[in-house]
């Protein structure tokens, strides 16, 4: 959609802008960031300095970075998808060769003032080159073969890249998001299916694999697997995290333990307590009503980016923020039902909540495009 | 690239039907996330609480005091004295060398303990407590809390230690105290949580042994708050424990100092029971040894010397050695006689060195022979033919009936470790231990307490006082256990003629105080206090030359029992000094120095004495006054 196109409605200039942001979104936003700080506070026994502070810093700075990006007009965001793409596959790439090793994968560039994650960057910028694809491609060609194969390498070429890190949880997470939005393109559904098909036939190769010469995944992830599937096995060592977690959870009943009163949290039970499984500390402390409120919250966002992207008549803007939603959704549903109990440990944070440096900025960004196709839809 | 508005349309309807699909999936899933925070944080969220508790808190052991011992005066036997020492936590200390070199500074390390503890600092968990100086005094534990903030991870500790103050004293009775072994363990049916406690001590021997659930008291317990790595948080709440029981002994500190004293180095053992009650006044065993020694963890070479000894201090002589009783004996087989009916004290016998029983020749002492002896002379001239003749017609089973009766080869189960039974020999005993058929010889034998006769120096201080008082006194360790008095040992009369315990009595009363008695030369003077007792010497192997010619370990066997006073006798005492030669020339100055001050309660007057004895028992006197414990109170504090 070019340019002219657009002068011909009516678009909002210069500061006007920030009067047409989707404000309640915003709202949304600094709402879930500050249950996070409470709760950084609190497994921290108290101390702000530790947590809490350094996230508020960046939660501000990514609420600034936000505002930015939506006041960059949308179709600057779509010329240069294909350009963000590329840059976080070259990212991605040289994580191979120069990244760091933490937590037995290879996963963060160290750029010196901050350390970077491209496999969090990826999962916007696919998104975007994504949306992008479908905007341009026309609509009759869209469950063409050819027209599905170039989506499909776009997405597995980085999936195989974050796969090899190894970074299970990213690697679905771009797998589901980008098929995700493929599907809301309106590529033909016979496609899924057949995905569906191969993939439960995949689950079957990886367990029949499995100790064999030509195992598909590593020891560790096969662990996982395991433990999720009988925490009680081994309660100890690899099912302990689970165990502990529900633990937490459960012992939160309806009102929870009280705020910093949360014992399996204080005492340690419980495993990266600041950042995969925060979630578990809110549970305890707040019990069943700030669950379901962090839930309900979280749902909210994705329901005014539906809400946004539905009414928006610009194919690149409506795409772009379903996408971002679709990832969003996946994020805390992800984590959520792994630290439940409901999937396998993956090592995916609580979206806005979690401590975190790259995932909250890159989060923020990616709201902050959300943000542009609200402000500059077709009026 | 320009659309049609037409396109357009389609593209936009699309993207709004699918995007509700996906919504309603992502809807669908979001409901099943929030129903399973309902399953677990509503529906099972009682189990969880319960696993959330369970686990924060710890319960944790508060080891009970031990209860402490006493004697019949209430002088502490073994107590708990505090004892201090220094710990050192590695996760809490920034560097252990720095810091081990500043402790170092403020008090003097062991430079073993010290590598001991950096090898458990390297194996142990990071947050285990591990001992860096071990009984320090107070003044250095206050010094290391001073300076507390200069020495990250080292704590100082109190603990409650064994300590018995009067040490050698004391040891076969009271025995000592050790960490519980696995042996111990294993020995346990049930065994009490507390055993399993670092450091926790039990009774090893002795008292410590046998009263050990008396003394032990019950565990309380903390409930304390843990993190995930076990280490504490804080206390929730406790409930005391009950401590052990005290327990009184009926044994005199004072008497049994003395008696320690005057047994000095010899191998031997004296036993001083009250008549009238059946309670030990004294056990004595020597060599003693100390018992803190083992307490403390004893050394190598220590306990070499004690295990290489050939006077075996570790052996309780006066309840676990048994001995031959030699003519101790003899008073069994006069009353087994008398009471059987077959003699009476008036009966004499001729002594002619020796009595020849199916031409087999057995000797008395005398080789010249005693000529006609009766009862009470036979027993003050210790005259074995006399006894020969008794045991020919009285036979042995009556007189293995009579010495049961009067407490040898009887277990008196006092609590100490391993109390003999001692051995009065019947024919059936022989057949069935020895494999023999019983043979007049061993009767003979038996009859003046050689052969197979054993006895205990208990057994024989038990005898005499139930010859003394014609009741069945039974010894009695225990005075009071938390106060409430123990069963006395008095005894019921045991149903003996009294006219002949008399003569018996008459004849113990001649050993002494008859100018032909066999330990004249140990009488006591005053009327008052005049005592009757029996020498014996029991042979440890046939010799023909003199007994201090011959090495230590072939000597004879040196008894003495007496009781006294004759007139109303209060006390019995049996000494047995190994291979000590002479019943008389051994043991009974012994046992009459030890009944003098059991009768007394401290040094005698000299004026009990025969006049040309003072000089050499004004000497020892002053002697064995030198080695009495201080008087209550006065004994310096211990760190």
């Amino acid at each position: 959609m070019s340019y002219l196109e657009y002068n011909a409605k009516y678009v909002p200039t210069g500061p006007r802008k920030l009067l047409y942001l989707n404000w309640p979104l915003a709202l949304l936003l600094i709402a879930v960031a500050s249950i996070g700080f409470l709760m950084l506070y609190s497994v921290a026994n108290g101390n702000l300095s530790r947590w809490a502070e350094p996230q508020m810093k960046r939660f501000g700075l990514g609420f600034f970075a936000m505002i930015f990006v939506a006041m960059v007009p949308i179709w600057f965001w779509r010329n240069i998808s294909a350009v963000a793409y590329g840059i976080s596959l070259i990212l991605l790439l040289s994580v191979e060769f120069f990244g760091e090793v933490g937590m037995g994968a290879q996963r963060w560039i160290n750029l010196g003032f901050m350390r970077l994650q491209p496999s969090e960057l990826m999962k916007i910028t696919l998104v975007m080159l994504l949306a992008a694809y479908y905007d341009w491609l026309p609509l009759k060609k869209i469950s063409h073969p050819v027209w599905v194969a170039i989506p499909v390498a776009l997405i597995l070429l980085p999936t195989v890249l974050v796969l090899s890190q190894p970074d299970l949880g990213t690697a679905i997470l771009l797998l589901t998001g980008g098929g995700a939005l493929m599907f809301m393109a309106g590529v033909h559904w016979a496609y899924f299916a057949a995905v569906i098909a191969a993939g439960v036939g995949l689950v079957a190769a990886v367990f029949q694999s499995r100790g064999t010469s030509w195992q598909m995944l590593k020891d560790y992830q096969y662990r996982r697997i395991d433990t999720f599937l009988d925490p009680s096995a081994d309660p100890l060592n690899a099912g302990y995290h689970i165990t502990q977690s529900k633990i937490a959870l459960g012992s939160g009943g309806w009102t929870g333990r009280g705020f910093m009163q949360g014992t399996q949290s204080r005492l340690n039970f419980l495993p990266e307590k600041h950042t995969d499984f925060i979630f578990t500390t809110l549970s305890e402390e707040f019990g069943f009503i700030g669950a379901i409120t962090l839930l309900v919250l979280y749902a909210l966002i994705v329901i005014f980016c539906i809400v946004s992207a539905m009414n928006n008549a610009n194919r690149y803007g409506s795409l772009l923020t379903l996408g971002i939603a679709m990832a969003f959704f996946l994020f805390f549903s992800v984590n959520m039902a792994m630290v439940m109990g409901l999937i396998p440990v993956v090592g995916v944070p609580l979206p806005l909540v979690s401590y975190g440096g790259s995932a909250m900025l890159v989060l923020m960004v990616a709201f902050g495009l959300v943000q542009s196709a609200h402000v500059h839809k077709p009026r | 690239m320009r659309k049609s508005n037409n396109e357009k349309l389609t593209s936009q309807a699309i993207v709004s039907r699918r995007t509700l699909l996906v919504g309603g999936l992502q809807a669908g899933l979001i409901g099943v996330l929030g129903a399973r925070m309902h399953y677990l944080q509503v529906q099972e969220s009682d189990q969880f609480r319960f696993l959330a508790e369970e686990n924060r808190i710890k319960i944790s052991l508060i080891p009970p005091a031990r209860g402490q011992v006493f004697d019949r005066t209430g002088r502490p036997l073994a107590q708990n004295v505090q004892s201090y020492r220094v710990t050192i936590t590695r996760e809490d200390t920034d560097d252990i060398e720095e810091t081990i070199a500043r402790l170092g500074q403020l008090i003097t390390l062991d430079p073993a303990l010290v590598a001991e503890a950096r090898l458990e600092l390297e194996k142990r968990r990071g947050d285990t407590q591990v001992t860096i100086a071990e009984k320090i005094t107070w003044e250095e534990l206050t010094r290391v809390a001073a300076n507390a903030p200069a020495l990250p991870g080292i704590e100082p500790q109190v603990a409650l230690s064994r300590h018995y103050p009067l040490g050698p004293d004391f040891t076969h009775v009271i025995g000592y105290v050790g960490p519980v072994s696995d042996y111990d363990l294993s020995r346990i049916e049930n065994p009490d949580p507390l055993l399993n406690l670092p450091r926790f001590q039990i009774g090893k021997t002795g008292l410590e042994a046998r009263e050990e659930e008396e003394l032990r008291g019950s565990a309380g317990t903390m409930r304390l708050e843990v993190n995930a790595s076990g280490r504490e948080v804080r206390e929730l709440g406790r409930k005391e424990g009950k401590p052990g029981a005290d327990i009184q002994l009926t044994i005199d500190h004072m008497l049994q100092n003395y008696v320690q004293a005057r047994l000095g180095s010899e191998s031997a053992a004296a036993v001083v029971i009250d008549c009238e009650s059946g309670d030990l006044l004294a056990i004595g065993s020597s060599p003693a040894f100390d018992p803190n020694l083992f307490v403390n963890g004893i050394s190598v070479s220590d306990y070499n010397g004690l295990i290489e000894d050939d006077h075996r201090p570790l052996v309780s002589k006066s309840v676990q050695g048994t001995y031959p009783p030699g003519s101790t004996f003899k008073m069994v087989t006069a009353l087994a006689a008398l009471e059987a009916g077959i003699v009476t004290a008036e009966d004499s016998f001729r002594c002619k060195g020796h009595l020849e029983v199916y031409s087999q020749k057995f000797g008395c002492w005398k080789r010249s022979g005693h000529g006609n002896v009766s009862l009470v002379q036979a027993l003050r001239e210790s005259c074995d033919v006399y006894f020969y003749e008794l045991a020919l017609e009285t036979g042995i089973e009556k007189i293995s009936e009579m010495a049961r009766r009067l407490g040898i080869g009887e277990r008196h189960d006092i609590p100490m470790s391993a109390v003999a039974q001692g051995l009065a020999p019947t024919k059936e005993w022989k057949r069935e231990v020895k494999g023999e058929d019983w043979v007049i010889g061993d009767s003979v034998n038996a009859s003046i307490g050689q052969g197979f006769v054993l006895a205990s120096p208990l057994q024989l201080a038990v005898m005499t006082a139930r010859l003394a008082t014609g009741r069945e006194v039974t010894p009695r360790l225990i005075k009071t256990i938390d106060g409430v008095e123990q069963p006395s040992g008095a005894g019921a009369p045991m149903g003996l003629n009294e006219n002949h315990l008399r003569q018996i009595r008459r004849g113990m009363y001649e050993v002494i105080n008859h100018s032909r008695g066999t330990a004249r030369g140990s009488r006591i003077l005053s009327k008052e206090h005049q005592m009757a007792g029996k020498t014996g010497t029991s042979q440890v192997i046939s010799r023909r030359v003199k007994c201090d010619e011959v090495p230590w370990r072939q000597r004879d066997h040196a008894l003495f029992v007496n009781f006294a006073p004759y007139d109303n006798p209060r006390i019995a005492v049996s000494v047995v000094v190994e291979h000590g030669c002479g019943g008389s020339s051994t043991a009974a100055p012994i046992a009459r120095d030890i009944t003098l001050q059991a009768l007394y309660g401290d040094d005698p007057p000299l004026s009990e004495y025969p006049t040309r004895d003072h000089g050499r028992i004004k000497a020892q006197q002053r002697k064995l006054r030198e080695m009495r414990p201080p008087v209550s109170g006065e004994e310096p504090e211990r760190a």
